[in-house]
């Protein structure tokens, strides 16, 4: 047999029809619904009379809309009250299992389905949610929907999709100290630019990307979209296994052993072909911060905002004007010197444990900057249990950070935690897109210690220097 | 979804590259429960001022412009979330059609569930288009789908890739649930071999 790629692997194995011009019916394993992009599709099923294929493989929560406030009396906006209301109705309906705000299960969907079991390698996960490709960093094939797909994965269990190509990300070595999973996405993204890898599936290997526990390895995966590539993918080994051994949704007994034996089949072959290959070596890597409002805009936390003069491609040249004047930054200024008025950590890139401790770890005993309004909003119910049972809450807010309930919050600013116009945030989130944490908001995306450290400097910093 | 055969109108340039779904629909619009009344939305961040009225410099709001269906756009248009608000919002403004070098996987799909074509072109086609969009309300573009064609307004012709599967389901206005629907035979039959291959799912 042609050696294969793991895309190639997984693609095959759920292949339920192929036209003759290659159009396939992919069949879907695990599908996660949250309440922002399903209602048109439940509404559709219930126009065309239709239920839902297999219920017990889709999972429903609410996350994008919820306040970060207390909502044990409810839900303040009357809009975000509907849709919420709208999926609780949706799922009992369609016989959907389903997290409420209430729920300590309840987070944001990219969190709760690895804590729960719910994602598992080789399989194929689908959401209606470009982050989706998160679910990538145990082995299986995730990437987002629309939401006419989710109501023909509803219907049927299926996708029409057409395969991919597949793009290899090779990073060698060993990340230095202060260097983090974000800092090698955001290096990948800055390489192969925003579109570089539309069209395509991306399988993260190398030393560094092994070496990545399992929330660094959905940090990589989470962002991969940021590159144009829907999907990626991390192939499964002992650390995907401990992570997922005695979850609620994880299989027990002689299923799990069997389940390993399978799983430990998804890897690429020795001489299986990718259509592109980019290396990156860890070793090299800086803190990375961008500059501008696209996720491609990246330079180290030591350089200076570039010029983009030095631009050949006209096109290229004036958005990244545009971007530096929505911005509000002059080329040639230090990284370093660039202060900021708000801090966010949180979202489905860096909202989970790993990403709490790291940044308590910069923040203990020490304060928030007095110009700085900082928050903590934990990924799901069970991050912030652990968390409180960790005791980072108390690291935060004797810091002065502002502790919150679990859900998407500032990421997308759907809810009341937005950016005012003009204000400057360190994000850990995973888009600096014009107006995406509030309008004329200007984001920089950091990694959470960049974050936390930029919170008590009310700056940039070096945090190779941080002591 | 409605069928699309041939479109004329009026084509708005709109020269800016990466053009993400954020811009294309903010979040404030995603509260709805409905796919339909999104046109208000499109775009608003760039469409109006802080105040609400509308920014006069914005491409959609120039007399010329304002009943386009055709927006010629730069490199990689749809890029970030897969919000399907975003050709909802399109659509109910009246576009039907978007042309561009590149677009996002999730957008060029959600494109082709609600009726609205997107047409890839090389760079050298594009620059042609955006300056012959540039001329206004004069300067109509005709689409053509069955002979993938883009007819300019002095009579010159761009022809254009189409996956042929798409290209069907676009001229007939097929729902893909009701063509996948027609294969239950098959889902059963895979779902009845997966249950021995993989139990443990």
């Amino acid at each position: 047999m042609k050696p294969r790629t793991l895309y190639d692997k997984i693609w095959d194995d759920h292949v339920v029809d192929e036209q003759p011009d290659g159009t396939c019916l992919l069949y879907i394993d695990r599908h996660l619904v949250h309440e922002v992009t399903s209602p048109q599709a439940f509404e559709g099923l219930r126009v065309a009379g239709r239920k839902l294929r297999a219920p017990q493989k889709t999972l429903a929560v609410v996350d994008h809309n919820v306040p970060t406030s207390d909502r044990s009396k409810g839900i303040d906006d009357p809009e975000a009250a509907t849709q919420v209301a709208a999926l609780a109705e949706n799922a009992r309906d369609f016989g959907v299992e389903y997290y409420n705000e209430r729920d300590v299960r309840q987070g944001i969907v990219h969190v709760i389905g690895p804590e729960q079991g719910f994602t598992l390698p080789g399989t194929t996960i689908v959401c209606g949610d470009s982050h989706t490709s998160t679910h990538g960093a145990f082995g299986a094939l995730a990437h987002g929907i629309g939401t006419s797909e989710v109501e023909h994965v509803l219907a049927t269990q299926t996708l029409i999709q057409k395969k991919a190509k597949n793009m290899r990300v090779t990073v060698d070595g060993q990340l230095p100290p202060g260097v983090t999973a974000k800092d090698i996405v955001l290096a990948i993204i800055g390489e192969i630019g925003t579109a570089g890898g539309t069209g395509h599936v991306i399988e993260y290997a190398g030393e560094a990307i092994r070496a990545l526990s399992m929330e660094g390895r959905m940090t990589v995966c989470n962002m991969t979209i940021e590159g144009g590539a829907r999907a990626g993918l991390v192939a499964p080994d002992e650390k995907t296994y401990a992570y997922l051994k005695g979850r609620p949704k994880a299989p027990t007994g002689a299923a799990w052993d069997e389940a390993v034996r399978f799983w430990d089949s998804l890897k690429t072959d020795e001489g299986a072909v990718f259509d592109s290959e980019i290396r990156l070596d860890a070793a090299s890597l800086p803190p990375i911060v961008t500059w501008g409002t696209s996720p491609e805009d990246v330079v180290a936390v030591t350089g200076v905002v570039p010029n983009p003069d030095d631009i050949q491609d006209e096109n290229k040249r004036n958005s990244k004007w545009r971007a530096l004047d929505y911005i509000g930054l002059k080329p040639g200024t230090k990284i370093t010197d660039v202060t900021v008025d708000r801090v966010f950590i949180g979202s489905c890139t860096n909202g989970r444990i790993e990403d709490m401790r790291a940044a308590a770890a910069m923040v203990q005993g020490k304060t928030v900057h007095p110009s700085v309004s900082a928050m903590v909003v934990p990924g799901s119910g069970l991050v912030k249990l652990q968390a409180e049972e960790e005791g980072l809450d108390v690291i935060f807010r004797e810091a002065g950070f502002d502790w919150r309930e679990p859900g998407c919050s500032m990421c997308l600013a759907m809810n009341a935690d937005k950016l005012k116009p003009g204000e400057r945030c360190a994000s850990t989130s995973n888009r600096n897109f014009e107006g995406r944490q509030g309008f004329k908001g200007r984001t920089h995306l950091v990694s959470p210690a960049m974050a936390a450290a930029a919170a008590i400097a009310g700056r940039f910093v070096d945090i190779r220097d941080w002591k | 979804m409605d069928k699309f055969t041939t479109l004329t109108g009026v084509a708005a340039p709109l020269e800016i590259v990466n053009v993400d779904t954020d811009m294309i629909i903010p979040k404030q619009y995603l509260k709805t429960i409905k796919r339909t009344g999104l046109g208000t939305g499109l775009f608003a961040e760039m469409r109006f001022n802080e105040d609400g009225s509308e920014n006069p410099d914005f491409i959609l709001n120039k007399p010329a412009y304002r009943k386009a269906q055709i927006l010629v756009a730069g490199d990689n248009f749809g890029c970030g979330s897969s919000r399907e608000h975003a050709p909802w919002a399109l659509l109910d403004f009246g576009i039907r059609c978007v042309i561009s070098t590149s677009f996002a996987d999730i957008f060029y799909n959600n494109c082709f569930q609600n009726g609205i074509l997107p047409i890839k072109v090389s760079p050298e086609d594009l620059d042609k288009l955006m300056d012959d969009a540039k001329r206004g309300a004069n300067a109509t573009l005709t689409i053509d789908l069955e002979s993938q064609t883009i007819k300019g307004p002095d009579g010159g012709s761009i022809s254009f890739d189409l996956d042929p599967f798409r290209k069907h389901c676009m001229l007939n206005g097929l729902d893909g649930v009701g063509l996948t629907m027609e294969k239950r035979e098959a889902i059963s039959a895979y779902e009845t071999k997966a249950k021995e291959t993989h139990p443990w799912l």
